[in-house]
């Protein structure tokens, strides 16, 4: 392919080459400076942030309507759920919440050994988060035949209803969990871009703060589906 | 800030010799540079051309639906040869071209028409066709910007765009969907014709809703940071400020539909329940999930238009807008009562009190819409009109939009909806403001904006003639309707009374004119691109910042960062730039602003 020149094509500064990638970062030139870069990048990622919760907003809807509709069925498919695994799953998000915060003070700081630390550390919370929810959460009740619509087979059911439930359940928290696959792999880029490039240093952190916000969100959305989907009495 | 065109310039000095269209280097790799442009303008056009291409297939299909609709499908007792009867199927166009076997079967491919007719027109047409498109092309250069502010991301829209559409054309090829463009459930989960059909088509919706999201976004933040200095948000165009209301609209609605089609396709696919009433799933839901998106977006349909008709008639009438704030604020103003009027599409399923109030709210729209309209007629008023075919598409909008809107009143207010609703009427009502309001502003810019973005002249004649052909014919065709309406024909049907034929059968003699319009318009635009004279940088005498570069554009838009001196409509104490009287004969006798101030 040949590659044509455009005004988009960043320029970095010539015979520096060895300098970390954050130092050598040049804005686009479309925009004046580097500053109003980092600010058009930080309101966009926002209402991208923004359409995400009203995605959610939609599953949350759909969750209020039929709670109100089939209380009994939502009690009952609540009481089937393990508190202890949910609450080990909320903990370990807050933990990767707090490191993936860290490492952006970090690149601001320009510590990059512990932004590695704290993106690593990050990391394996999304991967503890995942493997609890599918060993522990999914497996065992889809093999009991607690499964969502048509697919429901669960002999000791209390309520009709329950497939409705079992929906809900599996929609939002499946729908979050590729949330969490998503931001893991965000943040799994920034760690080898900052690896392999040094990307993320006081001057340029713009992907990193967006990807730690993306994160934020994740972790916030799960905050409110724990007590919704665990702790109805 | 200075030193910033000064760096490109010599980097790229190169570059400033011709226009953004200029091929670069022998055919093949000026395809794959176009295919991997992260230029606006080039995306605009890309953009123009798959818009152009799905208006196209959805109009075919319109055709097909009309003609279809000249004789009603039927069985008729025949006398045969022998002397017994027989009933023989009659009137099933469609039917015996595709080899349908019976009423039913014929019945249905009508079903799956109009279904390709409305998905196609909506989801791959109106919704993304002004913005993404000419507003690719202009928001930047009309802010004084280089590019918008996420190429890359702009870039990617466009593919996701294509793919979407592929999903659509894919569905239609195992033979199309029967469920209307609304995907009513519970038919459009359990019953509906063709199983992968539907997952597609509604995979497709799906897709082509990321494209929305992520180009409004990209405008929304161009629009806040990209503004070249000395513009701040009231000396910006009227065009952005229906570009960025249309994109608050998208980004905020779009996320809905995408997670109610989500939830379809898991319905459809694993049944599991939700919309699914055998189930104690609410099929109703869908309704609310689908109108709280759909008719926002109907206002993302129409405020592009309504931001080239600003432009239009403040061009070509010379004449500073009137009550430019009140137009840009009622711009916002659609945005915001947008989302609250979704209920009005399921009057019937909602108790006396939610109605009301839903009938209520909806009457709220009708107040910012007519600022505009009151607004663009002021505008005229003593202004130098000249009569060529952007004014006269401005003017066909006014008619017809005007008509659209106020015969949306009948529909809001709950006594007649109870008449009218699911009856041509609404059919007549609707296209009266997607076609004639929505499309009729596309193709009116189109006009506009042409000798712009391609650098030629068009013949004036033969698109004043195109503009004739498609208003009268658009007005036979559906102004018909709503008589239909009115006298009880129910839409979505392939067959009706005898009492029907006569106004069904001008009604299709009115889509002729309407297909004869556009094919004169498309003459003209292929004639313009092979042998139009070339196009003056300013040929109409605009005073907004694309009037100031070249036509077409060169790469980087201007030769130096703009700054904005003058407002964009403020003829009576500015010179437009780089213009030639001799382009744009002005009625000199009567100075067009010594009286009425």
């Amino acid at each position: 392919m040949t590659s044509i020149p455009t005004h988009h094509d960043h320029q970095p500064s010539p015979g520096d080459a060895s300098a970390p990638g954050w130092k050598r970062y040049v804005a686009a030139s479309h925009f004046r400076s580097a500053a109003d870069e980092f600010d058009a990048c930080k309101l966009g990622f926002w209402l991208f942030l923004a359409t995400e919760v009203l995605l959610f907003a939609g599953l949350f809807c759909a969750y209020a309507i039929f709670r109100m509709m089939y209380p009994e069925a939502f009690a009952a498919g609540s009481h089937s759920l393990d508190v202890k695994w949910g609450g080990l799953n909320t903990v370990v998000l807050l933990i990767s919440s707090y490191t993936v915060a860290s490492s952006i003070r970090c690149a601001q700081l320009d510590k990059r050994f512990w932004l590695h630390v704290n993106l690593i550390i990050t990391l394996v919370c999304a991967a503890a988060f995942v493997v609890i929810k599918f060993t522990f959460e999914y497996g065992p009740k889809w093999a009991e035949g607690k499964r969502p619509g048509v697919l429901f087979d669960y002999p000791y059911w209390s309520h009709p209803q329950e497939p409705i439930w079992w929906s809900v359940y599996y929609c939002a928290t499946g729908i979050h969990a590729l949330h969490v696959v998503i931001g893991a792999c965000l943040l799994a880029w920034c760690l080898y871009r900052s690896v392999r490039h040094k990307a993320y240093g006081p001057t340029h952190y713009t992907m990193l703060e967006n990807s730690g916000l993306y994160w934020h969100l994740v972790d916030l959305i799960w905050i409110f589906l724990f007590p919704l989907l665990y702790l109805i009495h | 800030m200075s030193t910033i065109p000064a760096a490109h310039d010599t980097a790229h000095g190169h570059h400033d010799e011709g226009s953004y269209l200029t091929p670069r280097g022998p055919f093949l790799s000026t395809v794959v540079a176009w295919a991997t442009t992260i230029d606006h303008k080039k995306i605009g056009v890309m953009y123009l051309v798959a818009v152009l291409t799905m208006f196209f297939l959805g109009g075919v299909a319109a055709m097909a639906v009309r003609a279809e609709l000249w004789t009603p499908n039927r069985y008729v007792e025949q006398v045969q040869p022998d002397g017994t009867t027989q009933s023989v199927l009659q009137g099933d166009l469609l039917g015996k071209l595709f080899k349908a076997d019976g009423l039913g079967a014929a019945n249905n491919i009508y079903n799956r028409v109009f279904t390709l007719h409305g998905a196609i027109m909506v989801f791959m047409v109106i919704v993304p066709g002004v913005p993404a498109s000419l507003g690719n092309f202009f928001l930047p250069i009309m802010l004084g910007a280089k590019d918008v502010a996420f190429p890359r991301l702009n870039l990617l829209s466009w593919y996701i765009y294509v793919t979407g559409s592929i999903f659509a054309v894919l569905s239609i090829i195992l033979g199309g969907v029967d469920t209307g463009w609304t995907f009513y459930t519970p038919y459009s989960s359990t019953h509906a014709a063709g199983h992968w059909n539907v997952v597609f088509m509604i995979l497709g919706a799906f897709i082509l809703g990321f494209s929305s999201i992520l180009t409004g976004l990209n405008f929304i933040v161009t629009t806040h940071k990209l503004r070249c200095p000395g513009m701040g948000w009231f000396d910006m165009p009227l065009f952005i400020w229906a570009i960025y209301s249309t994109s608050i609209i998208a980004v905020l609605a779009t996320p809905v539909i995408g997670i109610t089609l989500l939830l379809l396709i898991f319905e459809r696919l694993f049944h599991v329940g939700i919309f699914d009433p055998a189930m104690g799933g609410d099929p109703v839901l869908f309704q609310h999930f689908f109108w709280f998106y759909s008719h926002p977006v109907v206002y993302v349909m129409i405020l592009p238009g309504m931001g080239i008709i600003s432009e239009l008639i403040a061009v070509h009438c010379r004449k500073p807008i009137f009550g430019y704030r009140a137009v840009a604020f009622a711009s916002l103003g659609i945005a915001a009562v947008s989302f609250i009027v979704w209920g009005h599409h399921m009057f019937a399923s909602m108790g006396e009190l939610a109605s009301a109030v839903f009938s209520f709210l909806t009457f709220l729209v009708a107040i910012p819409t007519a600022v505009k309209v009151f607004n663009w007629i002021a505008t005229l008023y003593k202004g130098s009109i000249a009569i060529n075919t952007p004014m006269l598409y401005a003017m066909s909008f006014l008619f017809l939009f005007s008509i659209g809107g106020l015969t949306g009143l009948p529909l809001g207010a709950l006594a007649t909806d109870l008449h009218l609703h699911d009856s041509y009427f609404v059919v007549a009502h609707f296209h009266y403001v997607m076609m004639g309001g929505t499309i009729i502003a596309f193709v009116g810019g189109l006009h506009h904006w042409w000798p712009k973005m391609f650098g030629r002249m068009y013949n004036e004649k033969w698109a004043m003639l195109g503009c004739a052909l498609v208003f009268i014919g658009f007005n036979v065709t559906f102004f018909t309707q709503f008589f239909l309406g009115t006298q009880g024909m129910p839409r979505r049907y392939a067959s009706y009374v005898d009492e029907f034929q006569f106004l069904h059968q001008v009604s299709t003699v009115g889509s002729w004119f309407l297909l004869l319009g556009f094919l004169v318009h498309l003459g003209t635009f292929i004639h313009s691109l092979v042998a139009g004279p070339k196009a003056p940088p300013n040929p109409w005498g605009g005073l907004t910042l694309e009037w100031e570069t070249e036509s077409p554009p060169i790469e980087h838009n201007f030769h130096h960062e703009p700054i904005l001196k003058h407002g964009p409509y403020d003829y009576d104490t500015t010179v437009p730039p780089h213009y030639d009287p001799a382009d744009y004969p002005l009625d000199t006798t009567t100075p067009p602003h010594d009286s009425g101030h």
